[in-house]
């Protein structure tokens, strides 16, 4: 084990590579672009040895490591922003053709309004492509879950594509200390890629046919069905990692301050980490909160959210919003609580178009919500046009 | 040959693997055997495999699987295929 200290972007093209995928096919776009730029030096420097592909567009990336994976090779690639959207029609594909491709995508805003910073709208609008989410809050978390994803998105029950997000900048570009282990140890955790199919001269199938109605109804309900095991096998892989290399980062949700807590604030990626820095001011003044760090958004974790309402109200942060709608998490953990459940659930959105949300915002957000005693049924916009 | 698992829109070589495509047809190619001369263009060129080839090089139209799109008629040097359209008025 060795301590890295790197940009979460070198920090994911280090455990890219060290999951040994056969191919890579990327397309650079900011704020990716240094982690296939760290890729590509690991090829120069011989420690890379598979096939990297530099493609035309990510649409390109996409179908190219949709072909590599169909053929059995374990498969990576990265995007962004403008990248990610312009895979959608090739995210779908990949997910119903269940190929377990791994992806990261470094959450940054959509324009027009020119803008490299972050926030989650573009993962969220590949919600419903049947990919699985993850939401990482630290370069080691970034690692971790990479590692982790290869296992989850290969894991016989699943066999669905993963995508690791992260924050523009305050992440990808900011370096932190990363526990690194050995190859060997890596190699351990995460055996070689055994394809659940793959195109064989040998054993010939035709992919991609017409299929009438009844049949595709069979292909959506196993995604379905796969989407459910990944809950439990999400936190069967983080309980390994942690037996082996000592770390925990949550499963679906990471809880802070959770046993005892009256409210509970729901947040994610990097404001889900500058969250326990508010919990802490907050716990000191005596209020009794805790914070549950969504790691996952699909699966949806509806079960915890459950558990968490049964105990205390709810404040949710949203970095995305479904225009004419609400923020997506807040949404989702309304639809989780119906029927079973009418507690208090306060949601504000904040942080969009990547502005800053330091501790003593979300302190803030959350004093206010819990001195408010009516139910609101739609988001609060914190700070919007320099209010609170 | 081994089936796979995973549920996804896989077909495995069988005969009709994408089911009666003959009935998506419009055109039916109607073969005069009179004019054949057993060149086995058609048999070639067909995309579909529909045409079956006896031993003595006479062939077959399989209406099961051919799905009438007339590369057999349009390749045929003696005219001997002519596509007549389905359900034809009589």
């Amino acid at each position: 084990m060795t301590i890295m200290i790197d940009t979460g972007n070198y920090i994911a093209a280090k455990a890219a590579v060290m999951a040994r995928p056969q191919v890579v096919a990327a397309y650079p776009i900011t704020p990716q672009t240094t982690l296939v730029e760290g890729i590509a030096n690991y090829v120069a420097n011989g420690e890379y040895k598979g096939e990297y592909i530099c493609v035309e567009s990510e649409h390109s990336a996409m179908a190219a490591c949709i072909g590599a994976s169909e053929t059995g090779s374990r498969t990576f690639t990265a995007t962004s922003s403008h990248g990610l959207l312009l895979m959608h029609e090739m995210l779908h594909w990949a997910s119903l053709a269940r190929l377990p491709i791994v992806m990261c995508n470094i959450n940054r805003v959509i324009g027009p309004g020119w803008n490299i910073w972050t926030d989650e709208n573009d993962s969220i609008a590949q919600r419903d492509t049947g990919w699985i989410q993850f939401y990482c809050s630290s370069n080691q978390e970034i690692f971790d879950t990479i590692i982790q994803s290869f296992k989850i998105a290969e894991h016989e029950k699943i066999v669905l594509p993963v995508m690791i997000n992260y924050n523009a900048f305050i992440l990808s570009h900011t370096s932190m200390p990363a526990d690194i282990p050995t190859q060997k140890e890596i190699d351990d955790f995460l055996p070689p890629f055994k394809p659940h199919w793959k195109l064989d001269v040998n054993n010939p199938v035709t992919h991609g046919n017409i299929i009438g109605t009844a049949y595709y109804e069979h292909i959506r309900k196993g995604m379905q069905d796969a989407q459910d095991h990944a809950k439990k096998i999400i936190k069967d892989v983080a309980k390994e990692w942690e037996r082996q290399f000592g770390r925990h980062h949550g499963d679906l949700i990471e809880y802070y301050h959770c046993d005892d807590a009256e409210y509970i604030l729901i947040s994610t990626g990097a404001i889900g980490a500058e969250s326990k820095a508010a919990i802490n001011n907050l716990r000191k003044e005596g209020i009794k909160i805790g914070l549950a760090r969504l790691r996952v958004f699909r699966p949806f974790p509806e079960e915890e959210i459950r558990k968490l309402a049964k105990q205390s109200e709810l404040i949710v942060i949203d970095r995305n919003i479904s225009i004419g709608s609400n923020g997506a998490f807040y949404n989702e953990i309304k639809s989780a609580l119906y029927g079973v459940s009418d507690t208090k659930v306060t949601g504000f959105i904040a942080g969009l178009g990547g502005k800053d949300v330091p501790y003593h915002d979300i302190e803030t957000m959350c004093k206010k919500a819990i001195k408010s005693k009516k139910v609101n049924n739609s988001q609060i916009w914190f700070g919007f046009d320099g209010g609170e | 040959m081994k089936k796979y698992k995973v549920i996804t829109s896989l077909s495995y070589p069988q005969e009709g693997a994408m089911g009666k495509t003959g009935s998506w047809r419009v055109f039916r190619p109607v073969l005069d055997v009179s004019k054949c001369v057993k060149c086995l263009r058609c048999w070639i060129f067909c995309p579909e495999g529909s045409i079956k080839r006896n031993k003595d090089n006479s062939v077959e139209i399989n209406y099961d699987y051919c799905k009438g799109c007339g590369v057999c008629s349009n390749v045929c040097k003696v005219k001997a295929i002519t596509m007549d359209r389905e359900a034809k008025k009589e």
